[in-house]
């Protein structure tokens, strides 16, 4: 896994983690691999996957059947759609509102090509709003 | 597992090498040991093995002195030097004369690590390539299973692929009871493989600091332009890249080489904020 250079390693890893379970890969009720399995297959170090897998675990993505491993939590789709949400609505958008301000780009002008960017795209099912 | 108090150590009186030298380090973490050329790294690592004699303070390893070189303790250490010098016998022949030295010695990781490595039980350990021979001593060395690992610059030698076997099988090496201590002027290679930076720089320990503490306390950016409140900057062609108090509240990303070189320079204001107590939560009526 190569890691980016502005994001701490052990949040990298949550958003791997986290694909994995968008894209089905960890199917719920699933056990995924071992804090040690991880970090030899990322490469770090383990007290780094067990920071990530404690992380997922507090957010309700991941549980821990004591003894025997984590295992993907029902919910675990919808918390972390709701999470990527969050991070965008938070960090993400207002980096972008920075940027139209000091550019001078009004809202009309993001609507009229947030309309031709949506109608470019292929007929794709939005991400379900989480309750 | 480690605990130095006020070493003082010098290969010649004139010239202390070590000088008031306080570390402790625990089990349970893979800890990287950064300090310059002859800043006395691999010193250190021989004064914790019981290779070098302090000439003033404590270095116990386990428990006990490590100069008493006991050999209870000395079954439950194992140190990698940066050079290796290998016997004209097989590794099979190497391992079933040298194991036994060890209790913990698990034969079934030593299979499984000359695997991955590639490295062939059967060899006459001489004519194998400088990088086959170190392989087969981080093999070894890892097998041995001791409470704690001390490896001199054990990428040194290492080819590309067989570098990322050496993060793989170290990071699947570490349990709780043991402590693996590496040093490196590669910083690049182990950054995402150690939990805890061990920085030594004139005479002594400057940083023994857990990295997600510090991506919490610290952040690194490139900027346009360094300001007076940088806790260091340094000129690239990128811009100044610079360490700052993290006010964010998120953990950023640490760059162990702008970290280290801020250390061994001039960067009174980053060794200050490091040295205030962390913020403390709410006190607790």
């Amino acid at each position: 896994m190569e890691f980016k250079d502005n994001e701490a390693i052990y949040l990298q890893i949550a958003g791997y983690v986290s694909e994995l379970i968008m894209r089905g890969k960890w199917p719920t009720d699933s056990k995924i691999p071992s804090v040690r399995e991880l970090a030899g297959d990322l490469q770090v170090n383990p007290n780094t996957v067990m920071r990530t897998y404690e992380l997922l675990q507090s957010q309700e993505v991941l549980y821990n059947k004591r003894g025997i491993g984590f295992f993907v939590a029902p919910a675990a789709v919808q918390q972390v759609q709701a999470a990527r949400r969050e991070r965008f609505l938070s960090q993400e958008l207002p980096e972008v509102f920075g940027t139209m301000l000091l550019l001078g780009i009004g809202l009309p002008e993001v609507q009229r090509r947030y309309e031709e960017f949506k109608n470019a795209q292929p007929q794709s099912q939005p991400l379900s709003t989480p309750a | 597992m480690v605990n130095i108090r006020n070493l003082h150590f010098g290969y010649s009186r004139k010239r202390p090498l070590f000088q008031h030298l306080d570390l402790a380090l625990e089990r349970g973490h893979i800890y990287g040991l950064l300090g310059k050329n002859g800043a006395g790294k691999s010193t250190l690592l021989k004064n914790m093995v019981g290779l070098a004699f302090p000439d003033g303070g404590t270095c116990e390893v386990l428990g006990q002195p490590a100069a008493r070189r006991l050999p209870a303790v000395l079954a439950d250490l194992f140190f990698l030097p940066e050079e290796i010098h290998v016997p004209a016998v097989t590794a099979a022949k190497f391992v079933e004369q040298t194991a036994g030295f060890y209790p913990k010695f698990d034969h079934e990781a030593l299979a499984y690590y000359l695997a991955e490595f590639e490295v062939p039980a059967q060899a006459v350990l001489p004519a194998l390539s400088f990088g086959q021979q170190k392989k087969f001593m981080i093999a070894f060395a890892l097998a041995a299973n001791t409470s704690l690992l001390v490896m001199d610059e054990p990428t040194n030698g290492l080819d590309i692929p067989s570098k990322a076997q050496f993060r793989k099988l170290m990071a699947t090496a570490l349990t709780e009871e043991r402590c693996l201590i590496i040093s490196t002027h590669q910083v690049r290679d182990l950054e995402s493989l150690i939990d805890t930076v061990v920085v030594l720089h004139g005479q002594r320990i400057v940083l023994n600091a857990d990295l997600g503490e510090l991506a919490e306390r610290l952040t690194f950016a490139t900027v346009p332009e360094a300001s007076g409140a940088d806790l260091y900057a340094e000129e690239s062609v990128r811009g100044a890249q610079v360490i700052r108090p993290n006010r964010s509240g998120v953990a950023g990303r640490i760059d162990l080489e702008l970290l280290f070189n801020a250390l061994v320079g001039e960067a009174p204001a980053l060794t200050s904020y490091l040295s205030q107590k962390q913020p403390t939560h709410e006190p607790v009526l």
